[in-house]
């Protein structure tokens, strides 16, 4: 049987360590709500932003725009959303594992495979993987700005442009609910103009200053919010996986402390009932 | 909703700020200010820096509003503006500190026109200035 000082010490040990993932789980839900409201919010942004490229898509050709036009995918991007700081469930192992299956799996059929890395932990994994990089953001700590989303999305846009980038996907975890969260590939470049059924009647503008200056300017932004929406997607599933993985540490927890609590009185009891037998033997002998 | 009306709804990446019905809206076009008033024929523009108007009844609000495009329908108008303000929002001393700053930078800058360092700089100064001249005119 365990010394009874030694129970003690682990029974206040998983204490505070409970303490610890109780708070954190607090701390994550608040995080959640929010970033589950940032992907309500932008939403009205995203949705307008499709619309108005549908609508220019049906009246422009592929070859309008660097970013529309396709080609044989050689060169390969893949852009992968991980989180900065770990304790988050399997939040980062599945897409990490997923990315080194894609790689595995397509080596072959591309030239190459480029990544680029958001979050430390997937840059962290990668640093002792012969992989090739072509970029990387970390330090965001579940700030996500429209900023940080238009710097990727300039710099994938130039190389796309450049041809250094044949096709680029997203890789994140999409957020579904609290509890599951799926790993997707989502394909950024070339930007696929939505499919519209070409009997649906459409608003004819008038543009200022043109159709193709305007489509300039949609084309980019429209990658940018994409990649935002990523961020978004990813943060919340990130908050998400932490909260449920801290809600289930608190209460395995719990059931140790109930064990050994109950193994502590046990020792006690038994402790009690042998320093009994003592004295009564002593009495005994002593008649 | 009545015959003079329209709906009006500004959106950035991260919120919506307005959405209801409006009377009139004025906004940066990209070349030059615009007007909308209900019944506008179908127009796509590009937003510059500068301030929206929109009126309500007698009562006019306004926010400055950064790049962006709005979309004018017969019966509705979608700003959707990279950044956009009400006067309240803005922080007229950061506003200020961040516009001499963008000055000052401007200043150390040897080259001029067209490279990139000049053109951010530029940015700067006109998002700032836009902030300030928006927040001093509008804060009560």
């Amino acid at each position: 049987m365990a010394n009874l000082k030694d129970i003690k010490t682990r029974i206040s040990s998983v204490t505070s360590t409970q303490q610890i993932t109780s708070a954190m789980k607090m701390v994550s839900a608040a995080r959640f709500r929010k970033a589950e409201e940032a992907i309500t919010n932008n939403r009205p942004y995203s949705d307008k932003m499709l619309d108005v490229l549908t609508s220019l898509a049906l009246r422009t050709k592929e070859e309008a725009h660097p970013l529309l036009e396709r080609r044989e995918p050689k060169k390969v991007g893949l852009v992968l959303f991980t989180s900065d700081r770990g304790l988050c469930g399997s939040f980062n192992g599945s897409i990490l594992r997923s990315v080194d299956r894609f790689l595995n799996e397509k080596a072959a059929s591309y030239e190459s495979i480029s990544l680029y890395i958001v979050g430390k932990k997937g840059l962290e994994y990668y640093k002792k993987r012969p992989v090739e990089k072509f970029g990387q953001m970390t330090e965001l700590f579940g700030n996500v700005t429209y900023g940080q989303a238009h710097e990727i999305g300039e710099d994938i846009s130039t190389r796309y442009a450049e041809g250094e980038l044949d096709l680029v996907y997203m890789v994140y975890n999409e957020f579904r609910s609290a509890l599951t969260q799926v790993v997707v590939y989502d394909r950024l470049l070339p930007v696929e103009p939505p499919k519209v059924d070409p009997d649906t009647v459409t608003t004819e503008y008038i543009y200022e200053p043109d159709e193709e200056h305007m489509l300039n300017w949609v084309l980019p932004r429209y990658v940018d919010v994409r990649i935002y929406r990523a961020f978004l997607e990813s943060t919340a599933s990130e908050h998400g996986a932490r909260m449920t993985a801290m809600e289930s540490a608190t209460t395995n927890a719990s059931e140790m402390i109930d064990r050994l609590t109950l193994q502590y009185n046990r020792a006690r009891q038994e402790s009690i009932t042998s320093e009994l037998m003592d004295i009564v033997n002593g009495v005994e002998s002593m008649k | 909703m009545s015959e003079t009306t329209f709906r009006l709804e500004i959106v950035t990446p991260s919120r919506q700020l307005v959405s209801e019905g409006v009377e009139e809206v004025t906004a940066p076009g990209i070349q030059g200010e615009f007007g909308v008033l209900v019944g506008h024929t179908p127009y796509l523009v590009e937003l510059g820096i500068g301030e929206l108007m929109y009126r309500v009844g007698n009562e006019k609000r306004h926010l400055a509003v950064r790049r962006g495009f709005a979309e004018v329908t017969r019966d509705k108008v979608t700003i959707l503006a990279e950044e956009a303000e009400f006067p309240a929002e803005i922080d007229l001393a950061t506003a200020e500190k961040l516009l001499a700053e963008a000055e000052e930078e401007m200043k150390s800058l040897s080259v001029s026109g067209e490279s990139k360092e000049y053109l951010e700089a530029q940015a700067k100064i006109d998002r700032a200035l836009n902030q300030v001249a928006v927040a001093r005119k509008h804060k009560s």
